[in-house]
């Protein structure tokens, strides 16, 4: 069943693009293993439902008189005991793949595995990624290159990546269905995600959490490169001339839809960090001098930062 | 203020000119319908001198049967505008590509799906499921009304005025732009300081308090006016799931009220509960509105799941299969639908262990609702199945539930949710339920009951016509949402670039507008019915064969239901007594004690939904008048004495004497 499961989806892929069942990258790939196994299981229980469904309501028919008639029957132990317990089984396995599944693709546990059969070597560093929503479009930190982009991202293929993930004002979802499963992005909060893309080519990657007027257009190409093209894609980057400071940032977070893609050569000292505490517009944490030269246009700075400025 | 005083604003708080949306032609055009629409029933009620009947009849009504009709008029009429936003949306994801942004700005198409979701659970699912469970359970067990009858009208009136606070938000100002669960911080005062999350936080409240009253009440109901005999486990089925709904409501609501008296004061009195300063946190607002959220999808499925119970032994003639396991299987959902919350979010950031626990605990829940399936299929088995509309309802929702269900199970294991949460594959599972569930449900209920509350059958063939549109315009319209939810599109977009997504979504088009025909044909067969009355006509008052005691009164039951309460001595009461030769009492009678009508209820919440409107305004003059005079109404019923009265056993006899002459015309 299972297999005559997986060919009807091979046909629908042919059909249309199913990402989802389709990816590229190693953790999706188990998620859509996982999608396409917990289906198997439960057709055990559906498809003969279905089937006795159709089958009851046609034998039993009222003009079918030949049909056994048994107006009083109405319980049998042992009918009890099957409908309660085979669903119990298949919910006995499911559950144990959930545990199990739950905790190896849990996206705040680092990768032990670039595919299958090909561990992590122990040398290789992961690609660290800081992602930060802003409204609306996605801003990424490469804090180990010490360069940014914006509605862009790239990586090697084959190179695990740390994705460090939080929002500037309200609530998004960091998506890409071709590399892994989402993962929220939320103000003043840190969420995680470990991922690694097997294989070369232009990815979609937005947000799958409504977050206002710009949602819809809140869109990123994610590619996967090789080595050697991640590198010279790295050098373009820092042969731009614009740098990621307090204040730029400042004015990139204000509320804008469809944002071009940006490049930026360098970036704010712990700029990061300052998003996610919220102090990146306050002067009681840190004492650059950007940000207290910034202080006096604090209150035009966003309408969604207004409240900030209340009370230092 | 001092010498600045303006009056206009402290009168009018923010209500300006500029919230009448007289510059969208959408709304204008809209107005218009809708204005029209109305004048023309004001002066139809006007031209047939319905305006005494309709305030006295129905408006003060505290008759359990009335309210549960007006709450079924209440959700058809909201049903209507929650399918043209619908079809709103169809419309402007087929045409929106490329180039294109479709007819709907994101400011329009934002509300629309907010104002959506909101109507279709709150104002059309609730009132349907409240209105059946209104209806049906005092008759189901043999009592002349609800516990408190007052409060019952109460209730209806508070989610009407909920429902309207809705509606004016469509031509005065706005609505959310949020989603129908507002999570902060999009919904806190920063990112939406204008009206629309105010119009959806006092519209709930205000609905809310109806739910949570009438909840109460039917709990005491059931648990108090039972027929004498009439234990526990002789309860119908219906009523059993009736009861467990309604424990539920009871528990779940108190959590939306105190979770959106929060966010209102966050947003009025600059507190931080849900805000991303000052320690405030959204997170803990996501749990706490699917705390009550969870059981809420349970409140609707569990009545309509009785529904099917019903219908399903009436026409399989047959005794329901495995009644025991089926209360059982009520209770266990009942209990353990408060312990999956969590899965709606497991994408934002709980340990692995956290999110198995969740995820397993809703898979558990999919054990108890297969063993209802296979009930009511063991029910069918030899059986003598007739395929009145009703059972063909059953039967589409048998075949399209399990669909939902697996879908749903998938949507549980959170590694698997990772990659479909917030998709249109989540769209197309909760549906999936809804549809496939609770709205073949109420279709089959309305159909099947229709004739106990209006003594008449409802035409076949339009029946059949709006079936057929439902059932085959729902897959249509949800299966391509799986599909693009597999493709990896996101749920409320509004805009699309891939050229390869436009065909699903043209076909998805084509399924909602087919279920709008079907509401239509709805329509078209209560009004085809009530012409034809006369030759659907009902007499016995059991044009089913039906086997619990709503069967055994008059249709329509005469105001008090029951002359005499009946005594019961087994399951399915009404089959247990014309087995055992049953004669109705011709002659006895006594007086009977009933509840008086009373416009408080109606006063109360058209005031309450004033001092909403003003809260939502900031119109804070308006806000003190309409509270004190509310109050005041409240203190002044406190003293309504003449709360009762008796229907004489002279007119008893009267009643019962036209029943019988016409069951013996008939014969």
């Amino acid at each position: 069943m299972q297999r005559k499961f997986i060919l009807l989806s091979a046909l629908f892929l042919t059909g249309c693009k199913m990402v989802v069942l389709n990816p590229s990258g190693d953790i999706a790939n188990q998620q859509s293993n996982l999608l396409i196994l917990a289906t198997g299981l439960m057709l055990i229980i559906v498809i003969p439902v279905i089937l006795m469904t159709v089958f009851f309501a046609l034998r039993y028919r009222a003009s079918n008189q030949n049909a056994v008639y048994t107006p009083e029957w109405h319980h049998s132990t042992r009918l009890e005991l099957l409908i309660w317990g085979g669903p119990l089984i298949i919910i006995i396995a499911l559950g144990l793949i959930t545990w199990i599944t739950t905790h190896t693709l849990d996206p705040y546990r680092p990768l032990d595995r670039i595919k299958p059969n090909q561990p992590v070597s122990a040398d290789v560093k992961p690609l660290v990624v800081e992602v930060v929503a802003l409204d609306w479009k996605w801003l990424f930190i490469y804090p180990d290159l010490g360069i940014a982009t914006v509605n862009e991202l790239a990586a090697p293929i084959n190179v695990p990546i740390t994705f460090k993930i939080t929002a500037s004002t309200v609530m998004n979802s960091f998506f890409i269905p071709a590399l892994a499963g989402q993962i929220y992005a939320m103000p003043s909060m840190q969420t995680k995600l470990h991922a690694v893309i097997n294989q070369q080519g232009v990815y979609e990657g937005f947000s799958a959490n409504y977050s206002g007027a710009g949602f819809s257009k809140m869109r990123f190409k994610f590619t996967g490169m090789s080595e050697s093209d991640f590198d010279s894609w790295v050098s373009s980057v820092k042969d731009t001339k614009e740098e990621l400071t307090r204040e730029n940032y400042l004015a990139l977070e204000k509320p804008s839809i469809a944002e071009p893609v940006r490049h930026y050569s360098a970036v704010g000292v712990r700029l990061y960090d300052a998003i996610l505490d919220r102090s990146i517009a306050n002067n009681d944490m840190c004492m650059s001098p950007t940000v207290v030269a910034n202080l006096q246009h604090l209150v035009t700075v966003s309408e969604l930062t207004k409240g900030d400025s209340n009370g230092h | 203020m001092g010498t600045n005083f303006d009056l206009i604003q402290f009168l009018f708080g923010r209500l300006t000119l500029e919230a009448f949306p007289i510059h969208e032609p959408i709304l204008i055009v809209t107005f218009m319908i809708v204005a029209l629409g109305g004048t023309t029933v004001l002066g139809l009620i006007t031209y047939f001198k319905g305006w005494k009947p309709f305030w006295t009849n129905w408006v003060t009504s505290i008759d359990h049967k009335k309210i549960g009709i007006m709450y079924i008029v209440l959700g058809f009429i909201m049903l209507l505008r929650g399918v043209v936003d619908a079809l709103m949306m169809r419309a402007q994801q087929v045409l929106s590509f490329g180039d294109s942004n479709g007819f709907l700005p994101p400011h329009h198409y934002d509300q629309l799906f907010t104002v959506h979701g909101v109507i279709m659970i709150f104002f059309v699912a609730m009132p349907f499921v409240t209105g059946l469970m209104n209806y049906l359970v005092p008759l189901q067990i043999g009592a002349r009304d609800v516990s408190f009858p007052f409060l019952n009208n109460f209730s209806f009136w508070m989610t009407a005025s909920g429902g309207a606070l809705v509606m004016v938000s469509l031509f005065v100002g706005e609505f959310a732009k949020t989603g129908w669960l507002a999570y902060p911080p999009l919904s806190g005062i920063l990112a939406s300081p204008d009206v629309g999350v105010d119009y959806w936080i006092w519209a709930l409240q205000i609905a809310g308090v109806g739910t949570l009253l009438s909840g109460i009440n039917l709990i005491v109901t059931i648990v108090k006016m039972r027929a004498p005999g009439m234990t526990l486990m002789k309860m119908p089925v219906f009523t059993w799931t009736a009861l467990c709904t309604n424990v539920l409501i009871v528990a779940a609501f108190p959590v939306l009220t105190a979770v959106l008296a929060m966010l209102s004061m966050d947003r009025y009195l600059d507190t931080n509960f849900f805000t991303n300063d000052h320690g405030g946190n959204p997170m803990m607002y996501v749990n706490l509105i699917w705390i009550w959220g969870h059981p809420e999808v349970y409140i609707l499925i569990l009545p309509i799941f009785g529904v099917f119970s019903e219908i399903v032994a009436t026409f399989s003639r047959k005794r329901l299969f495995g009644y025991t396991s089926m209360v059982y299987a009520t209770v266990v959902i009942t209990i353990l639908s408060y312990l999956v919350w969590l899965h709606h979010f497991f994408t934002m950031g709980s340990g692995a262990s956290v999110n198995s626990f969740f995820g397993i605990t809703t898979m558990i829940i999919s054990i108890p609702t297969g063993a209802k399936i296979f009930n009511w299929l063991f029910t069918m088995y030899r059986g003598r199945i007739s395929f009145e509309l009703p059972m063909l309802w059953t039967l589409a929702f048998m075949i399209t539930f399990v669909i939902g269900g697996m879908t749903g199970v998938l949507l549980a294991i959170p590694a698997a949710d990772f990659v479909l949460h917030n998709s249109l594959f989540l769209v197309a599972h909760f549906h999936n339920v809804i549809i496939g569930g609770v709205v073949f449900g109420t279709f089959a209920g309305i159909t099947y009951w229709f004739p106990k509350a209006f003594g008449y059958k409802l035409n076949r063939f339009w029946g059949l016509c709006s079936f057929w549109l439902w059932t085959v315009g729902f897959y249509l319209a949800f299966m391509p949402l799986y599909v693009l939810g597999l493709m990896g599109v996101t749920r409320r977009v509004s805009h699309f670039e891939d050229p390869s997504l436009q065909i699903w979504l043209v076909i998805a088009a084509i399924g909602a507008g087919m279920i709008f025909l079907g509401i239509i044909c709805f329509a078209i067969q209560i009004f085809v019915s009530y012409l034809q009355r006369e030759s659907l006509r009902d007499v016995t008052g059991d044009p089913w064969n039906g086997r619990t005691l709503e069967w055994s009164t008059s249709s329509p039951p005469a105001d008090y239901n029951f002359a005499f309460t009946p005594k019961v001595y087994a399951l399915d009461a009404w089959a247990d007594m014309k087995k055992a030769g049953y004669v109705r009492p011709r002659t006895g009678f006594n007086a009977i004690h009933m509840p008086k009508n009373t416009p408080a209820g109606f006063v109360i919440s058209i005031l309450s939904a004033v001092c909403g409107f003003g809260l939502i305004w900031h119109m804070w003059p308006l806000v003190v008048l309409s509270f004190v005079l509310m109050m005041s109404a409240i203190i002044f019923h406190t003293f309504n004495y003449k709360r009762d009265y008796y229907i004489s056993a002279r007119e008893v006899a009267e009643t019962e004497g036209i029943r019988t002459a016409l069951e013996t015309d008939h014969v």
